[in-house]
């Protein structure tokens, strides 16, 4: 990465994100030790600074730097001065005058880790900003198809739901396309974005246009608490015309992957059974997830404080 | 500069040198003396008390501002009528409607006045005796059909206008930015250019109903002003005005998510500049506006989603209109002088024209002359200009208002 940031998938090149799924692989092979912890970055300090709830991408940052031997500091809005009504910049200048060397967001408002960049000067990950971006997610998901078929060159990948205040659609298909692979999005159009413009995608308003045609499904949360005004009938209605039902999968081809971010609804997007089956990536996007930000965080922590780190095989055992 | 304030007042007449009028009557090579609050001679090689130097020069009329955000009462951090009218004579401006949405709203002897606090009729005529003859809902536009047909019919009856902030709130409240290709790969909510052309169609058929004059603020939309055209085709009195930084900067601008370009109504496409910039060369929007609204450095510093619209105006403006617009100087002065004056109602004192006898508003202003735009170089008490490091053309030299010269050489007298 040339960069200093990882704010959305468009700071990386196809090249950029082949050197991090390399990287990933030899972190996915420390992650598979009995003691999967390495040296690689000790004596860095990494912040967390998580102004919406997010379990699952905390926990795996956390679990990456600490895999890293990275040191942490955990700032969350409902223990802090935020509460209090303190400013991002001040916020951002107070965990910066501690002295880290970079900062994990997650932010409810779209742009806020672009704007944090001119007060810190340490590196900023964006760990999800609004409906914008969630390059990590991105990352991990390429990472994940990679590792079933090797490459995404021609993968069929269709994301399905709602695309409109979706960041890990928006990245997903900027990474998928970026890597080759052909994108559709299935929505209602109250639930596509106004312009498709920006992305190289094709459009279906119904799950079953594409599942004969699909080497991936990748279903989106409905998340019913982001919208207003409803934008579709109902959940049941919204099943019938998008969720990955019983029915429905059974008709797929035996090879289809299926995929989800997570958290779940099941039986609304997905049924029950899916996501355990074979077909299902879920716990491997997971557990990808701790390794590709174990990249992340080397690639942009190791380079901008230490060069003798660039080289993945320093990644060596630390309990060996 | 207190030192200057006294020699300036101290003087009984002011001579305006060797500079080019350009009035609506037309342009020539000509000085100008003032006394007493008036223009009394122009032509050629005259003298008095206070030499101004016009040379290089327009010696225009001064301009007149039909939008603008002073802050006060309420919001002095930000701006204050002292601050903005330094920043407003800086900019060549010698009249500014000040809008209303104050805290509290400015409701009783002041040029403007909200109208329609919400659901109930304002005492229009009680304000109109007192020479108020522009009523505004500026900020939020009237929602209700129903109330804006009663609010015309009274207006009709009492020969005031009655200016839109023309939005349909249930499409653009929960936006930042124009809706579109930009806002989508932002991931940020938009407004759609329907919210505002809904209503500018409403009331012109509403307008057509009651007969009423209706003003349309800021129109930010190539459809609004094809609206416009189409409504004075038909004979209608409606007038419009189009602000700066409508005919300046496209939605692209927030693709660095700094809120300094977050505006209301945001910023469009470069297909709306150009219809906006064709509006005002063939007079279907009458007026440049700035719709001035200063805001403190740090609401200006919250996620997008989070900060105030607005966008200092004032100082910036008359350079844009004579860089950005491919039009001769008399028409960026009509819309920026004599046709805001007739919309407002102050024709009487900011008459257009350069003549004996005229009250003497005039802003004399280099055209040529190269600036860099540097938000902590104004007079404003805010920052957020969004042209900070563009290098325009035109500087304003000399302003007058009611013959005493408030900026000379480009310096504020008091």
């Amino acid at each position: 990465m040339g960069a200093t940031h990882l704010l959305t998938i468009d700071d990386l090149s196809a090249a950029d994100i082949d050197e991090l799924m390399r990287l990933t692989d030899s972190f996915v092979e420390v992650s598979e030790r009995r003691i999967p912890k390495v040296p690689a970055l000790r004596g860095r300090t990494v912040a967390f600074l998580f102004y919406e709830d997010s379990t699952r991408t905390r926990l795996s940052f956390e679990t990456a730097a600490k895999r890293l031997s990275a040191d942490t500091m955990n700032f969350s809005v409902g223990s802090s001065s935020v509460s209090k009504g303190e400013s991002l910049r001040d916020t951002v200048q107070t965990i910066q005058a501690m002295g880290v060397d970079g900062i994990v967001l997650r932010h409810k408002s779209a742009g806020a880790p672009k704007l944090i960049t001119q007060w810190t000067d340490g590196s900023v990950i964006n760990a999800g900003d609004g409906w914008h971006a969630h390059p990590t997610q991105a990352l991990l998901d390429t990472y994940t198809l990679r590792q079933q078929r090797g490459s995404l060159t021609g993968m069929r990948i269709a994301i399905v739901g709602d695309i409109k205040h979706s960041r890990v659609a928006r990245s997903n298909a900027a990474a998928f396309t970026k890597m080759g692979a052909k994108v559709t999005f299935v929505a209602p159009k109250t639930l596509l974005p106004s312009s498709l413009e920006p992305w190289d995608v094709t459009v279906a308003h119904s799950i079953d246009d594409v599942i004969d045609e699909v080497d991936v499904l990748y279903m989106l949360r409905m998340q019913m608490e982001r919208q207003e005004r409803s934008p579709v009938p109902s959940l049941r209605e919204y099943t019938r015309q998008f969720g990955l039902t019983a029915q429905r999968f059974q008709r797929l081809n035996d090879d289809v992957l299926v995929m989800h971010p997570g958290p779940m609804n099941r039986g609304v997007e997905i049924a029950a059974d899916v996501p355990d089956s074979v077909n299902g990536l879920v716990t491997d996007q997971v557990r990808n997830g701790v390794a590709v930000r174990m990249a992340v965080l080397f690639k942009l922590f190791s380079t901008t404080s230490d060069p003798s780190f660039s080289k993945p095989t320093i990644a060596a055992p630390a309990g060996a | 500069m207190p030192a200057s304030l006294t020699s300036v007042s101290s003087v009984t007449s002011i001579v305006i040198k060797g500079g080019l009028v350009i009035d609506r009557s037309g342009e020539h090579m000509a000085d100008v003396v003032i006394e007493s609050g008036h223009i009394v001679a122009v032509g050629k090689d005259l003298s008095g008390d206070l030499v101004l130097d016009a040379s290089g020069c327009v010696v225009a009329p001064g301009l007149v501002d039909v939008h603008s955000h002073l802050r006060e009462p309420g919001m002095e951090e930000a701006e204050t009528i002292e601050s903005g009218s330094r920043g407003a004579v800086l900019g060549g401006y010698t009249a500014v409607v000040a809008m209303p949405n104050t805290m509290p709203a400015i409701d009783c002897a002041s040029v403007a006045r909200d109208v329609l606090a919400g659901e109930i009729l304002t005492p229009m005529a009680e304000l109109a005796a007192l020479g108020i003859n522009l009523f505004t809902d500026d900020g939020a536009g009237v929602q209700d059909p129903a109330i804006m047909r009663l609010a015309m019919e009274y207006a009709a009856g009492l020969d005031v206008t009655l200016a839109q902030h023309c939005e349909i709130e249930s499409l653009s409240h929960a936006g930042h930015m124009n809706e579109g290709a930009v806002s989508a790969k932002l991931g940020v909510a938009g407004i759609p250019a329907e919210a505002e052309e809904l209503m500018v169609s409403r009331d012109i058929a509403l307008a057509k109903l009651t007969g009423a004059k209706v003003h349309f603020q800021h129109m930010s939309t190539a459809g609004s002003v094809e609206l416009i055209r189409a409504a004075r085709a038909t004979g209608m009195s409606v007038s419009a005005e189009a602000t700066t930084h409508h005919f300046t900067l496209t939605d692209s601008c927030l693709e660095s998510y700094d809120p300094i370009f977050k505006v209301n109504p945001p910023l469009r496409t470069a297909a709306d500049i150009v219809a906006v910039k064709a509006g005002l060369a063939d007079g279907t929007i009458d007026a440049i506006a700035t719709d001035h609204a200063p805001h403190t450095p740090e609401t200006k510093e919250r996620p997008l989603d989070q900060a105030p619209p607005g966008m200092l105006g004032l100082e910036t403006a008359l350079a844009l209109a004579l860089t950005e617009l491919d039009l001769p100087i008399a028409d960026v002065l009509r819309l920026m002088s004599w046709r805001p004056a007739e919309i407002v109602g102050i024709d009487d004192v900011h008459s257009g024209k350069i003549e004996v006898g005229a009250i003497a508003n005039v802003c004399v202003f280099d055209p040529q002359e190269e600036w860099t735009i540097s938000g902590s170089a104004m007079a404003s008490k805010s920052r957020n200009t969004p042209y900070e490091g563009r290098t325009v053309r035109g500087k304003v030299r000399h302003t007058i208002v009611a013959g005493e010269a408030v900026v000379i050489d480009a310096e504020a007298q008091r």
